[in-house]
């Protein structure tokens, strides 16, 4: 079987972007909206899987635009443009986050051993779930729901890998953990996603959905 | 150690991940299709993992506030707009920095000028003596002399020589012959200095005591 290949829909990849960079690292700042809007939205979810807070969110997105615009000179054409934002991103929050929790304990989960083995539960005949589905609202919340009931640390892994496309390397450097690391957790997170939403199908999460009767979206 | 030939369902969940991400040694990956084809439960797995995946890669998922992108837009503009403001008044900098020197060094030479000039009455008065004016002075003497003057001392060693340089040479006018030199235009409008006011009082002196 193939492995899985998504198709990002990645703004950066034409020239357009590598002009607006250009003409921006030369001082044409008035350009840097027009080159940064494409990924707004997820430097926003990048900062909302570290700190969990619209507020907060929010506010670090911004910081983070204005840090990579400040910084804009340093970028190097042989990064992702994506790639670089989001890790400005992912750091000003780490920081953020730091900062609010100085002296805090952590949770005791942030300390667990990333290498015992989590086994599925449901193995029931699954089927591919249509695009079409993420147009209605509560799927999307049942979603987000899941992904929030995750630990911190599988959480982030999974948001900076699997929604912010920023690969295993990356993801790793971002979060200042191994390789290794990522790769567990990474697992962890999908296969604990899969089971929760296979529970939102017996819920009737996906009830409306064209599915053939007596099967699951998966 | 992982038989790739036959693996179990607990090596394949292991393994599923990185299956997905194509990161697996090609005979792990032989190993896992066998499975998958024999395997209902780690097929359902596997695409499970698939759609989870696929799923929440979707921009749609990714919920912002109402309005983040106009406010960021506005936050990025102002920046922007500041950094204009500053470029433009940094452009400036140079420019006024160097008139300020400029300026500044012209302040600095008329001081140096100023400096070199008289400060008192009696060094204007000096002034008023033509610097080519023919003097005299003789050895042991302070003064210089109209020549002919009554109070030149050692005549029979007095030189001869212009009253600019007999100024440089440390020589003060003779308060007799050279009065008309340093006498103000108006006593009545100068103040002298104790110094001077001593220095005449003992020229007057001198000259009762020569008579």
């Amino acid at each position: 079987m193939a492995e899985l290949n998504v198709v990002i829909n990645d703004p950066g990849s034409g020239t357009r972007e590598q002009d607006l960079i250009a003409q921006v690292q030369r001082g044409h700042h008035e350009l840097f909206y027009e080159l940064v809007r494409p990924y707004e939205r997820r430097v926003y979810a990048a900062a909302m899987a570290i700190l969990r807070n619209q507020t907060d969110a929010e506010d670090v997105a911004q910081e983070a635009m204005l840090k990579a615009l400040a910084n804009i000179r340093q970028f190097r054409a042989e990064a992702r443009f994506s790639t670089w934002l989001i890790q400005i991103t992912v750091n000003e929050a780490l920081m953020r986050r730091r900062r609010e929790r100085a002296g805090m304990i952590e949770g005791i989960d942030d300390h667990r051993d990333d290498e015992g083995e989590y086994t599925p539960r449901d193995f029931a005949d699954w089927r591919e779930i249509p695009s079409e589905a993420l147009e209605r609202k509560e799927v999307r919340q049942k979603l987000a729901e899941a992904l929030a009931s995750l630990d911190r640390k599988y959480r982030e892994v999974f948001i900076l890998r699997d929604m912010e496309q920023l690969n295993i390397q990356e993801t790793a450097e971002a979060l200042g953990i191994s390789v290794a690391s990522v790769k567990t957790r990474l697992l962890r997170a999908r296969l604990m996603l899969r089971d929760l939403l296979a529970g939102g199908w017996d819920q009737g999460w996906f009830s409306r959905l064209p599915f053939e009767k007596g099967t699951k979206p998966w | 150690m992982v038989n790739h030939e036959t693996m179990n369902c607990d090596q394949v969940w292991k393994e599923i991940s990185n299956y997905v991400e194509g990161d697996i040694a090609p005979a792990v990956r032989v190993a896992m299709d066998d499975h998958f084809h024999s395997c209902q439960r780690c097929r359902s797995v596997l695409d499970g993992t698939r759609n989870v995946i696929r799923l929440y890669s979707d921009e749609r998922m990714i919920d912002v506030p109402s309005g983040f992108g106009q406010r960021l837009e506005k936050r990025i503009s102002q920046t922007v707009r500041a950094q204009g403001r500053g470029w433009a008044w940094s452009r400036w900098l140079i420019p006024i920095a160097a008139l300020a020197l400029f300026a500044g060094g012209l302040r600095w030479g008329n001081s140096l000028i100023k400096a070199v000039q008289l400060h008192s009455d009696r060094a204007q008065w000096v002034a008023k003596i033509p610097p080519d004016m023919k003097v005299v002075v003789s050895e042991g003497e302070k003064e210089f002399h109209v020549p002919g003057c009554e109070f030149i001392r050692n005549k029979d060693k007095e030189r001869t020589l212009t009253a600019r340089e007999a100024i440089r040479e440390g020589y003060v006018p003779c308060p007799k012959c050279m009065r008309k030199y340093l006498e103000p235009e108006s006593n009545a409008n100068v103040v002298q200095e104790p110094e001077m006011r001593a220095e005449n009082d003992f020229a007057d002196d001198r000259e009762s005591r020569f008579r």
